[in-house]
């Protein structure tokens, strides 16, 4: 494996509120991120953890307030927009909502072929032919390049999306929630054709999602976010087998289980209460707030640092987890805890 | 010409056909199109197809009543031929109305696109200029700005634009801020397309809705508003016809020769009408994703 195509060290994003509110949104709080070659990572957690603000601070839509972003290798963290420009081509972004992600008064051929001819990459005949490869490579039928996007499903139209940002092969793709407002039918054949694509073509992606079932079929790594922060990073079949953050634990254990007979019976850790304000996050942990196994005060004062737990690359933030790398037990705890409320 | 040419040629002249086809299933729209070209075409040939000098008076046969011997729509205080001077007057009142508007939405999109893509000081400069121009009535800013320019067909016209520019500013603006947001501008931004290419083809292309129903209302407010002007003495100067003028002057008469009042009016009326269906046609076919 050569060098990484995608290193974010720290990286943080703050928003400043308007004065007469005041304050500052914690958006993202020190984010380290690393993508290799080819590598597919998933960064998950709930509304408001920032990971769609990591995938836009990525591909420069926002302007990060600190921290470096190196695409393989090159720092683009204060590039100008000019700069960016060459960059452009290396780095593409799928959105969620398949009915804002094309402009309505283009045709998808138009459309595909816009990022080839901003690029020059593209002319005439040539054009031609990469659109029609580009759309049969995403499994748009070729008659559809002289449609306007309104005539299209939302699954075609996400498809359309995927054709425009692959038609200049970048090395990395952002793909911020590219499924989330489909049909689960839809979703599992635009996955199916995002794996197969990225199995083809080679390229990295990362893909922010909530859905913990399309990460794990997707994902070599996944990179669970909560309030701005990494709190656990690890493969795939490790987070899912035997996850080490509470939080990471409550998570899976909210996720719906395809067996209705295990989902009935298995035992399911309810969080109190909402994500904490980004304004205005807790002290020392961050999730110290909602952790069923908080020991206070040694969590509420000073903030785990993500470490390898495992000496097997499997990163989590947590003052709980002992030296040979054994989680706390959120199941246990939370028995109790259910218990409690029921009386 | 390559098969895939002329597939691309197809799927064009398809897609012009099916356009027609909605606009011709618009009977308002198409009755709006056929006045509106007969109105351009009269201005074209007006001086051909006048039957008389519309400055020429003969004082023997004045206020002839419409449908006299000779003059189809009677004759004026002067005797000159009233419908000579309708047709003539159509010239100022269209050119008024096109040149207007255009001016009007050329300077109000810019500042409008401006305002709204880069925001910042110059959004506040902008939007509070309009707000001032937006404090006096447009009537009265119009006749204001043309005192101060002086009568002329030209100064009216510049008048009428500078008045309306705050609509065209405001309404863009909006659209911006709006279609800034989309995921498709986001696209744009992410495969770095240069400002120009963004605010042109992905802005401005889906603010048309909205400002061709703007241009529809300023066209026939235009036309009023040069016979207003003209009516007032501040717009196109005797002895050149213009439906304001014969209004005008048709008011000492209106007892007499209240057909002479009616004539002008009706000419007006028409046109405005003419305009709005048109514009309201257009405004339906022009977005896409409006069904029948």
């Amino acid at each position: 494996m050569s060098e990484n195509v995608l290193e974010v060290r720290q990286l943080k994003k703050y928003f400043s509120l308007p004065r007469s509110s005041g304050g500052t949104v914690h958006a993202v709080d020190g984010v380290d991120l690393t993508i290799g070659q080819g590598e597919v990572v998933g960064l998950v957690g709930e509304s408001g953890s920032g990971k769609s603000t990591v995938g836009k601070c990525i591909v420069r839509l926002l302007e990060p307030t600190e921290g470096t972003i190196r695409l393989q290798g090159r720092d683009i963290t204060t590039a100008s927009r000019r700069q960016l420009r060459g960059v452009r081509t290396e780095m593409q972004m799928v959105f969620q909502d398949p009915y804002s992600t094309l402009n309505p008064r283009m045709t998808i051929g138009d459309i595909v072929a816009e990022p080839l001819q901003l690029h020059k990459l593209a002319r005439g005949r040539e054009l031609d032919t990469k659109v029609a490869g580009l759309l049969d490579k995403v499994g748009l039928a070729s008659h559809l390049r002289h449609r306007y996007p309104h005539e299209l499903s939302g699954g075609q139209r996400q498809r359309a999306g995927l054709a425009r940002s692959l038609s200049v092969e970048p090395s990395l793709l952002v793909a911020d929630e590219p499924v989330s407002a489909l049909d689960v039918s839809v979703q599992a054949a635009v996955l199916n054709l995002l794996m197969d694509l990225q199995r083809d073509m080679g390229f990295s992606c990362l893909f922010i999602g909530h859905d913990l079932a399309t990460v794990e079929f997707l994902c070599d790594r996944v990179a669970v976010m909560y309030l701005g922060r990494i709190v656990e990073e690890v493969n795939t079949t490790d987070l899912f087998r035997a996850p080490k953050h509470p939080y990471t634990q409550s998570l899976l254990s909210a996720a719906v289980v395809p067996d209705p007979k295990l989902q009935r019976t298995r035992q399911r850790i309810v969080l109190q209460g909402d994500i904490p304000s980004p304004i205005n996050p807790p002290t020392g942990c961050t999730f110290h707030t909602r952790c069923p196994v908080a020991q206070i005060p040694l969590c509420s004062d000073t903030s785990p640092a993500l470490t390898d737990v495992t000496g097997r690359s499997h990163f989590a933030s947590c003052h709980l987890i002992t030296a040979d790398g054994t989680a706390p037990d959120v199941t246990h705890s939370q028995t109790t805890e259910n218990a409690w409320s029921k009386n | 010409m390559t098969t895939a040419a002329l597939a691309v040629d197809n799927a064009r002249a398809w897609r012009a056909r099916r356009l027609f086809r909605r606009f011709a299933s618009r009977p308002p729209a198409v009755v709006g199109l056929v006045g509106v070209i007969l109105v351009v075409l009269i201005a074209i040939f007006a001086p051909l197809i006048s039957p008389y000098d519309p400055a020429h008076g003969d004082y023997n046969h004045v206020f002839l009543a419409p449908f006299s011997a000779g003059h189809v729509l009677g004759t004026d205080d002067l005797g000159r031929d009233v419908l000579s001077r309708i047709l003539q007057g159509s010239r100022s009142s269209l050119s008024a109305g096109l040149a207007a508007t255009l001016l009007a939405a050329v300077v109000g999109v810019s500042f409008g696109l401006l305002a709204g893509y880069y925001r910042g000081p110059l959004d506040t400069i902008i939007m509070r200029a309009t707000d001032v121009m937006l404090a006096f009535p447009f009537l009265v800013l119009a006749v204001g700005l043309a005192a101060i320019l002086g009568p002329s067909l030209n100064n009216a016209i510049l008048a009428l634009a500078i008045s309306s520019v705050p609509g065209y500013v405001r309404i863009t603006r909006a659209e911006v801020l709006g279609l800034r947001e989309q995921d498709y501008v986001q696209a744009a931004i992410v495969n770095g397309a240069p400002d120009r290419v963004i605010l042109f083809r992905h802005i401005l292309r889906n603010c048309v809705s909205p400002l061709v129903v703007q241009a529809s209302i300023t066209i026939p407010t235009m036309i009023i508003g040069e016979a207003a002007l003209s009516f007032l003495g501040i717009g196109v100067q005797p002895p050149t016809a213009s439906w304001g003028i014969m209004l005008s002057s048709a008011q000492g008469y209106i007892s007499q020769a209240p057909w002479y009042a009616l004539i002008p009016g009706v000419a007006i009326a028409i046109t405005a009408l003419s305009f709005n269906l048109l514009g309201d046609g257009l405004r339906d076919i022009l977005d896409p994703r409006a069904t029948k």
